[in-house]
Order: structure tokens, then C-alpha cells, then sequence
């Protein structure tokens, strides 16, 4: 194939510019806090253009095979490469990643956090940039794991050293609940290299090599990856870590974290676990189908019970989980389109209620849902927008999260073969439920913060509506949302081949 | 009567082979000579500039020897007493790269401390000789007079600080327990040598590989393999023999507590390798599963009290009672994949631990280190604390540093052995010292220490060269690592018998 090998360095290009300009950045003082800025936001647009230029030349009609494959030597004494390459499955999450770095890049422009720091804050974004752009394209997977832990970093110090009052509790906790989780997964990581027929981390080859790995063996080794993957997601009752690192983190760390850091748990489930593993994945799907449902209730109970806004929103993010976790325990091709899908949407929605949370508590320097109200009066553009991501959020058609959520609950009516059917329609009727109570919340917040007068404390304080940084950061999101909501097609169709491939390992392999 | 006296022969000897050694030795003589008997005063930097040149040559002629070694193969000198094969070399480098670091982090904290330059340098460069003394070792005895050699400079060194308190009970503890080891090896050794009739590595593997020639396989000599990795443990602090280093690390200057976590523990390390997977490689089974309940107990123990600790020093110092125990994970599988893993985490773990005991040394000089000091470092020496934090996260395993290499290759070499349990617990473990890593990383970067009046922090310029190298090292290997993989895999011990 012409196309794939004449620019395949383009990837290569897109994921380390921005580690490239935060070199830069650490040669010039901290004093230039424009340039920092400027060179922050060119290396990741820089990064963002070589996406634009991967969308334009990727054959769309062969979504499901691998391009612009670059395999070089990276550490041959351990049968490690430099593989990277992508297909429709990686293509909408490389995009993700490379869209939301400069938009928080953009919407930093008047917003660095306390203690102020431009220069290392930056420096930190694009690193974090980095390592997440190479997650969703490596192919080896000691490449994988090296971006995936790569983002563990930044995110921590965004945290530790930006974040809220509680922030070293939350930082330490999000470390070390992913480490423990990475652990175990470079463990299942080695026993596949040395258990399969090939020693190789290469993931093309994998599937394959893996296949005669003894069915109770390979069982442990998936388990070892689902800590790794679900620790991430979160899947309950990992998901502790999050609510805690969502509310301390300073915004955009928020945005990130819920735009593309989750979604490295749940990529890795499709990509690796259950393609190089398809038996052992059949044996868990119940498993995971049944802490995703619970992960969809509990979140929405959890947002019932919050007081802080910020919190509810990060609730939220482990019910809206659940979904992407039910749609991929179905095994199904119409499960996982759904499942990346929602992760798309999730990222959109999500991200965007975190930003709007960010400007409420820059305006109001608190998220107390009681001491707030009356948005749609004081800032009427912020409570609109406000109540637009919360109707996308609670899966209303026609804007984006509504494809992630139904047809991951339809899928469930008919998982792959193989699977528990009356199980999975259980979690049909239990996910759908989940949908009444997620309506139930973001509604009640939306009126509680949004509607009647505002409150007396805010009654003489002037509040500003959206600025002229924030119309710049979010407009892309509101576009995406309303987009990929009237017309899911334009996601389905980049990432259904790439999927129907993994659904068939699945049903090769439970089927024959 | 005095007929039967035979003529005492010496052996042959290749003197270009020992010359690291004689360049140690020479270094040292040169320093006490001058120093003593010039007429004045000779300042300090003479001392560190000599130590500095001969270690750095010492290295040099032990990368030619490792070219001929390349070419013509590994060989024995001295009656086969010293092995020159790529093990003893890789440690000879080791070893000379790490005096380099120590001297010019301990030219500033000599001048600071008060203590005599000349001993100082002359004192690193005879224990250093004795560490690659051990590493070369073909012999038991041999062994034992690098390790005494290495040990009585140590004991020194430990006590130099002895107007703190702190420092003169580390430098006792010190003294008594390593004679204490030291008499467990030296008993190992003459069991060893009742059962097989020989101290010569080469001459034990023989006799012991054909179980055979032998009466049986006798109890003596596994006593005697007991004895020998209880004494060896002790040196490389592996728990539960560890109770020593805590206090020592914690009592000696930061330069002498960092080569004895580096430069001692490596040679120590040399030593347990050329015993055990060398000369006693066919008894596998009589200390495999020793050294990984070692090994596992280090772990545990290095992880559970390094993050009850409140002082950075003995953090450190249980945290590298954990490294033994990694390092361990590579030795127990007994495979060359297993050598050169504990080689390669080694070389990693001398610079991270060097590089930190440096920072060490220059954030504090009384009170202890409790974590307190450590609250606001980014502010005040923004450098200082990243290289700091990309030690300590290193030490922690992350990716892109030489730590996450080396705690892969080790773990690698357990799953390759399907010694799946004790790779579980390493990477459970390398969690919770995560934490205690994390527990000064934060406090260097605490956004809300109040640091105004602080004293201002100087660094020196050799000090600063040791750690930006040590920095530069931990990430280089840590994105590149294949050509140090190679030259572990290369300096897998192998005895070759002379002539």
C-alpha cells in the first residue's frame, strides 16, 4: 500500500512536537511567560496539523488494517520495538487527544492555576500531551506502557502541585492507585512474552502467538491487565481515585483527565486484552459486564449524594464508564462501536462540563451546589452552556452521548456467542434504569445551580459571562458534540472495521 | 629437616592485567606521600584531583583489558587467584565511576565537615581496590582480603564524622557488625574449602559439579553455602540482615553513606555472583530458593519501614534494603538473563543512589534529614530538586529512567523462570515504596513552604557536575539502554581456569 509507508513518520512527528517544544521551553526563563504561552500552543497546533494531515491521507476504506506503520529497532536486547501505527480504532482517540491539549492550552491563556508557574505548568501539558497521543498508536507493548505510564506524571505533579486544598491526598492516590494497577499489568505483559509461541511484544503478532497459551494461564494473565485497564477506566470498585483527583485537580487537569486519561483504560481492553486474549476475555465478560452496571448505578447514586459540583460531574464520569465497560464486555462489533463511541463522546461532554465547572469556580471560588443558582441570570451564556452539556451528558438524541449510551445498552440484549444471554440482559434493563437516575442528576444540578434568582451572596457581585478564552477553548467541543450527535456515521463508519476485526478474533475463538 | 622445605615459588604474574588495581594503590600512596611530607600545606582539591585522575585511569586501562578480553577471551593471573573476564572488568568500571562520583561530591563535604582531605581520598581509593579486588576474585581467600580491604576503609570512612554523635554509633555499629559478617564468611569459606579440599573458585566448581568424585553431597558444604549467603547478605544489607544499615547510612557523611550504598554493595555483590552462580553453579538448588525468600524479605521489609521513616537518610537506606532484595530477584533465577539483569540494575542503582546521597549532602549538615527540610526545595533550588526527583522517581521504577529498566529486567528474568510469586510481590511492593519516593517529592515541590528565611544552599561546581552526570546517566539508559544491556550481558561471570 502507497499510502501507508510515505508518511508514515508524520505520527511520530504529531506525538513528540509537543514534547519537543517543552525542551524548548526549558531553556527560556520562567520570566517570559508569554512565550512559554506561545510555544506551548504552536508545538501542540504543530502536533494537531500533522493530525489534520493523518485524517487527510488515511484510506478510510481499509480503516481496519494498520497504516502509516513505522517499525524501527528501539531495544533490541529485549525484542522491543519502535512500532507505531494506526487504524480506525486508534484514529478518533489520537484525534481526541491531539484536539483537547490545545484548547486547554488556549483556555490556560488567562487561567493558570495558583500558584502561577506558566513555564513548568506548560512544560507538564506537553508532556502529558506526549505520552498520551503514543498510547493510542504504539504497537509494541513495551512501547505502550512506557507513554502509559509516561502520562501517569505530569498528571500527578498537575495535581500535586496545582491542584485543590486536599491536592496531595488526591495526587498520591491517583499515583499510586495506577502504578499499583501498571504493576500487575507489565507482569501479564512478560508472562505473554515468555508464554507465547513467538517472544515478541509486538502487538500485531500477538494474537496469534498468545492462542496457545493455556486457557487458565491466559485467564490470570487477562486479570493482570484488567487491574492495569480498569484501575484507569475506573471500573468500581477501583474508581476511588477519581472523584478525589477530578475535584482537586486544577481544570484543564480535569479536562484532560476526563477527556483522554480515562480512555487509555478502556483502549487498552479493546486493543490489547481482548484481542490477544479472546478466551480469557469471553471467561470475564460477565465479570465485567456485571462491575460495569454497578459502576453505572453507584456513579448515579454517588452524584445524587454530592453537595460539590465538580464532584458530581466526576461521579458522573464512573456511571458514563460503565457504559463504555458494558459495550465492551458484550465482545460484540456493535458493543465496541458503541463502547468507542461513548469514549469519544464522554471526552467531549465531559471535559466540557469540567471546564464549565473550572469558570464557575473562578467566578464564584466555590462549587457548593447550594451556594450557587441563578447562572442563567448572572452569566447567561455560561448557564446555557451549562445546560447544554448536561442534556449531551444525560444521553439526549441528537447530541453525542446519546450513540455512546443506547447502543451500548442495546448491545447488551445480544452479547457474542458464548456469552451468559439472560446476564447480559439483566445488565440491559439495570444499565437502562441507570439512564432515569443520570437524567435525575444532572437535571437537579443543572436547576439548582441554573435557574431561579441568584442567591443574596451573589446578589451585588458582578459576574462575567464567558470570555473571550473560553469561547476559543470551547467552541470546538459544542461543535463536535451537536456533529457526531446528528451524524454518528462519521465516527461509526472510521472506527467499525477496525472493530469487526476484534469481534471476530472473539468469535473465532469462543465459536470454534 | 630444611631440605624438605621446598623453594618458594612465586607464580607467574601479568602485571598489565592488575594495573587498575596498582593505579588505586598508587593514587592512594601519592596522596599520603605528598601531603605528609611536603612543607606546606597542601590544599584539598590536590587530594580529590588525584583520587578523580586515578580512578579515572584505572577505568581507562580496564576498557583496553576489556578489548583484549573481547579479542582473546577471558583469563586467570596470579596461580588463577584473578580472574580478568568481562565480569571483574564491568565491575572494575563500576566501581572506578563510582569513586569518581564519590570524590567530587566529598571535595565539598570534607572542606564543610572539617575532615582531613589526604585520608579521605586515600582511604576511598584502598577500599575501592578491595571492591574490585572481590570482584576479581578467583579465589576464596583472595575474596576475603578484597573484602577486609574494602570493609576497614569503609569502617573508617563511616567514623570520620565522629564529632556528631549520630556518627560515632554508626561507625561503631558498623565495625562491630561487619566483623561480625565477616567471621560468618570467613567460617563459610573453611567449611566450603573442609568439603571440597579447595578455596579456587575454579577448583570448587569442578569438584562440586561432579558430585561424583565426591562422598556425598555433604552437609558440610551446604552449612557452608548457608554460612557464605548469610555473610554476604549482611554486606549487601538484604534483610534480614539489614539492621545495620539504617543507623550507618543515617550516621555517615551522604558522601560515604552513598558508595557504601553503591560501590560496597555492588562489590559485595560481585562476590555473592562469583561464589554462588560461578563456583557453586551445579548446587543450584542448595541456594536458589534461599536467596528469593532473601530476596522476598528484603522487598517487604525495605518497602514497609522505608515509608514509616521521617528522615530522608534512612529512608534511602531502607529503601535500598528493597534494591538488594531486586536485585536478589535477578541472582535467585540463576540464569546469565538473571546475571547481567542484576549487573545491568547495579550499574543503574550506583548513579541513582550516588546522584541522591549527593543532593543529600548538600541540603543539610545538622539536625538529621528529617523530611521537613526537604519542604520547599523547588523553590529555592529548582534544579537541585528536579534532579532529586528524577533519582528518586528512578528509584521508584518509573519509565524513561534507567530504575524502570532495571526493575524490568529483573522482574523478566523471574517470569522467564515462572517464578511468578516473587515477581508479584516485587511489583506489589515497588507500589508502596512508591509512596515514600512520592512522600519527598511532594514535599520538595510543596507549593506553600515558606522559605524566605531559609539558609541559602551552596553547590559546589564538582557537586553539581556529579549529579547533572548522574541525571544524564539514569535517563539515557533509561530511553536508550541497549549498549549498557549489552555490556552487562557480555560481563555474565565466567571462570576460566590459566594456562
Amino acid at each position: 500500500m502507497e499510502a501507508t509507508g510515505s508518511n508514515a513518520w508524520l505520527i511520530s512527528l504529531a506525538v513528540f512536537l509537543p514534547l519537543l517544544g517543552a525542551l524548548v521551553m526549558m531553556a527560556i526563563p520562567k520570566e517570559e511567560e508569554d512565550l512559554h504561552k506561545l510555544i506551548a500552543l504552536a508545538s501542540s497546533l504543530a502536533a494537531l496539523i500533522a493530525g489534520v494531515f493523518i485524517l487527510a491521507r488515511f484510506d478510510y476504506d481499509n480503516a481496519g488494517t494498520l497504516q502509516f506503520v513505522v517499525d524501527k529497532s528501539w531495544i533490541d536486547v529485549i525484542n522491543s520495538r519502535y512500532i507505531i501505527a494506526l487504524d480506525g480504532l486508534s484514529l478518533p482517540m489520537f484525534m481526541l487527544s491531539l484536539v483537547v491539549v490545545p484548547l486547554c492550552i488556549i483556555y490556560s491563556w488567562d487561567h493558570i492555576p495558583e500558584p502561577g508557574n506558566a513555564k513548568a505548568f506548560l512544560i507538564l501539558l506537553l508532556v502529558l500531551a506526549t505520552g498520551m497521543n503514543g498510547t493510542f498508536v504504539a504497537h509494541d507493548l513495551i512501547l505502550f506502557f512506557v507513554f502509559f505510564e509516561v502520562v501517569l506524571l505530569p498528571m500527578y505533579f498537575l495535581i500535586g502541585v496545582w491542584g485543590g486544598p486536599e491536592r496531595k491526598y488526591a495526587s498520591l492516590k491517583f499515583f499510586l492507585f495506577t502504578l499499583f494497577g501498571s504493576a500487575l499489568m507489565i507482569l501479564s505483559f512478560l508472562a505473554l512474552f515468555f508464554l507465547s509461541d513467538v517472544q515478541t511484544f509486538d502487538m500485531r503478532i500477538l494474537p496469534e502467538a498468545a492462542a496457545g497459551i493455556h486457557s487458565t494461564t491466559a485467564i490470570w494473565i487477562f486479570g493482570g491487565m484488567f487491574m492495569g485497564f480498569g484501575i484507569k477506566v475506573p471500573m468500581f470498585p477501583f474508581h476511588t481515585w477519581l472523584p478525589d483527583a477530578h475535584t482537586q485537580a486544577p481544570t484543564v487537569g480535569s479536562v484532560i483527565l476526563a477527556a483522554v486519561l480515562l480512555k487509555l483504560g478502556t483502549y487498552g481492553f479493546i486493543r490489547i486484552a481482548i484481542p490477544i486474549l479472546p478466551e480469557a476475555a469471553a471467561e470475564w465478560a460477565p465479570w465485567i459486564g456485571l462491575l460495569a452496571v454497578i459502576g453505572i448505578i453507584y456513579g448515579a447514586l454517588g452524584c445524587l449524594a454530592q453537595t460539590d459540583m465538580k464532584r458530581l460531574i466526576a461521579f458522573s464520569s464512573v456511571a458514563h464508564m460503565g457504559y463504555v465497560m458494558l459495550g465492551i464486555s458484550t465482545l460484540t462489533d456493535f458493543g465496541m462501536n458503541a463502547a468507542v463511541f461513548g469514549m469519544v463522546a464522554h471526552g467531549l461532554i465531559t471535559g466540557m462540563l469540567f471546564f464549565i465547572a473550572g469558570s464557575v469556580k473562578e467566578r464564584y471560588h466555590t462549587l457548593e451546589i447550594s451556594r450557587l443558582g441563578g447562572l442563567l441570570v448572572s452569566a447567561p451564556r455560561l448557564g446555557w452552556i451549562l445546560g447544554f452539556a448536561s442534556m449531551a451528558s444525560l444521553g439526549l438524541p441528537g447530541l453525542a452521548g446519546f450513540w455512546g449510551e443506547f447502543p451500548a445498552i442495546l448491545a447488551a440484549y445480544q452479547p457474542a456467542d458464548g456469552l451468559p444471554v439472560e446476564t447480559f440482559r439483566t445488565y440491559m434493563v439495570i444499565a437502562a434504569l441507570g439512564t432515569v437516575l443520570a437524567a435525575g442528576y444532572l437535571l437537579w444540578m443543572y436547576q439548582r445551580t441554573s435557574f431561579g434568582e441568584p442567591s443574596e451572596e451573589w446578589a451585588d457581585t458582578e459576574i462575567d459571562d464567558v470570555g473571550t478564552f473560553e469561547w476559543i477553548a470551547w467552541t470546538p467541543f459544542l461543535l463536535a458534540i451537536v456533529v457526531f450527535g446528528v451524524y454518528p456515521n462519521l465516527l461509526f463508519s472510521v472506527t467499525d472495521d477496525a472493530v469487526v476485526n476484534i469481534a471476530d478474533i472473539v468469535a473465532k475463538s469462543t465459536g470454534g | 629437616m630444611f631440605a624438605q622445605l621446598t623453594q618458594f615459588e612465586s607464580p607467574p604474574v601479568d602485571f598489565f592485567s592488575l594495573t587498575p588495581l596498582f593505579i588505586l594503590v598508587g593514587g592512594a600512596v601519592v596522596i599520603m606521600l605528598v601531603t605528609s611530607l611536603s612543607p606546606r600545606p597542601i590544599p584539598g582539591w590536590f587530594s580529590t584531583a588525584v583520587s578523580v585522575a586515578a580512578s579515572a585511569g584505572a577505568a581507562v586501562v580496564a576498557m583496553v583489558l576489556w578489548n583484549d578480553v573481547r579479542e582473546s577471551g577471558p583469563y586467570s593471573t596470579v596461580s588463577d587467584a584473578i580472574g580478568i573476564d568481562g565480569f571483574s572488568l564491568f565491575f572494575t568500571v563500576l566501581v572506578s565511576l563510582g569513586v569518581i562520583a564519590t570524590a567530587l561530591v566529598g571535595d565539598a563535604y570534607v572542606r564543610r565537615e572539617h575532615i582531613a582531605a589526604p585520608e579521605f581520598h586515600a582511604l576511598l581509593l584502598t577500599a575501592a581496590t578491595g571492591a574490585i579486588v572481590m570482584a576479581s576474585a578467583n579465589d576464596l581467600v583472595v575474596m576475603f582480603i578484597g573484602l577486609e580491604s574494602l570493609s576497614i576503609g569503609l569502617y573508617i570512612l563511616a567514623a570520620m564524622q565522629f564529632r556528631r554523635p549520630h556518627g560515632r554509633e554508626a561507625a561503631m555499629k558498623y565495625f562491630v557488625l561487619g566483623a561480625f559478617s565477616s567471621a560468618f564468611l570467613l567460617y563459610g569459606i573453611a567449611l566450603v574449602y573442609g568439603t571440597t579440599g579447595s578455596t579456587s573458585l575454579i577448583v570448587i566448581r569442578e569438584r562440586t559439579s561432579s558430585l561424583g568424585a565426591m562422598v556425598s553431597p555433604s552437609e558440610l558444604l551446604i552449612v557452608g553455602i548457608a554460612l557464605l549467603l548469610v555473610g554476604f547478605a549482611f554486606k549487601v544489607a538484604a534483610a534480614p540482615f539489614h539492621f545495620w544499615a539504617p543507623d550507618v547510612y543515617e550516621g555517615s557523611g551522604s558522601p560515604v553513606s552513598g558508595f557504601m550504598a553503591s560501590v560496597a554493595k555492588a562489590a559485595a555483590f560481585a562476590g555473592l555472583l562469583r561464589v554462588v552462580v560461578v563456583a557453586l553453579g551445579a548446587n543450584e538448588g542448595d541456594w536458589a530458593v534461599p536467596l528469593a525468600v532473601l530476596s522476598a524479605i528484603s522487598i517487604i521489609v525495605g518497602a514497609v519501614m522505608a515509608i514509616t521513616q521521617n528522615d530522608v537518610k534512612r529512608m534511602l537506606a531502607f529503601s535500598s534494603v528493597g534494591h538488594a532484595g531486586y536485585i536478589l530477584v535477578g541472582v535467585q533465577a540463576a540464569t546469565a538473563e538473571g546475571m547481567s539483569s542484576a549487573l545491568f540494575y547495579l550499574f543503574a542503582y550506583t548513579f541513582m543512589v550516588i546522584g541522591s546521597f549527593a543532593v543529600v549532602s548538600v541540603i543539610g549538615w545538622d539536625n538529621g534529614h528529617p523530611i521537613e527540610r526537604y519542604e520547599g526545595l523547588a523553590k529555592r533550588r529548582p534544579w537541585l530538586a528536579g534532579a532529586f526527583t528524577v533519582f528518586l522517581l528512578a528509584q521508584a521504577g518509573v519509565p524513561m529512567t534507567a530504575g524502570f529498566v532495571a526493575k524490568f529486567l529483573v522482574i523478566k528474568s523471574a517470569v522467564a523462570e515462572e517464578i511468578y510469586w516473587l515477581a508479584i510481590l516485587a511489583m506489589v511492593a515497588s507500589v508502596i515504596t512508591a509512596f515514600m519516593y512520592l512522600r519527598i517529592v511532594m514535599a520538595m515541590w510543596a507549593r506553600d513552604a515558606d522559605v524566605d528565611d531559609a539558609p541559602r544552599l551552596a553547590v559546589a561546581p564538582a557537586t553539581a557536575f556529579v549529579v547533572a552526570a548522574a541525571v544524564a546517566i539514569t535517563l539515557v539508559y533509561g530511553i536508550i539502554p541497549d549498549s549498557l544491556i549489552e555490556f552487562t550481558r557480555d560481563a555474565v561471570p565466567a571462570l576460566v581456569a590459566g594456562n
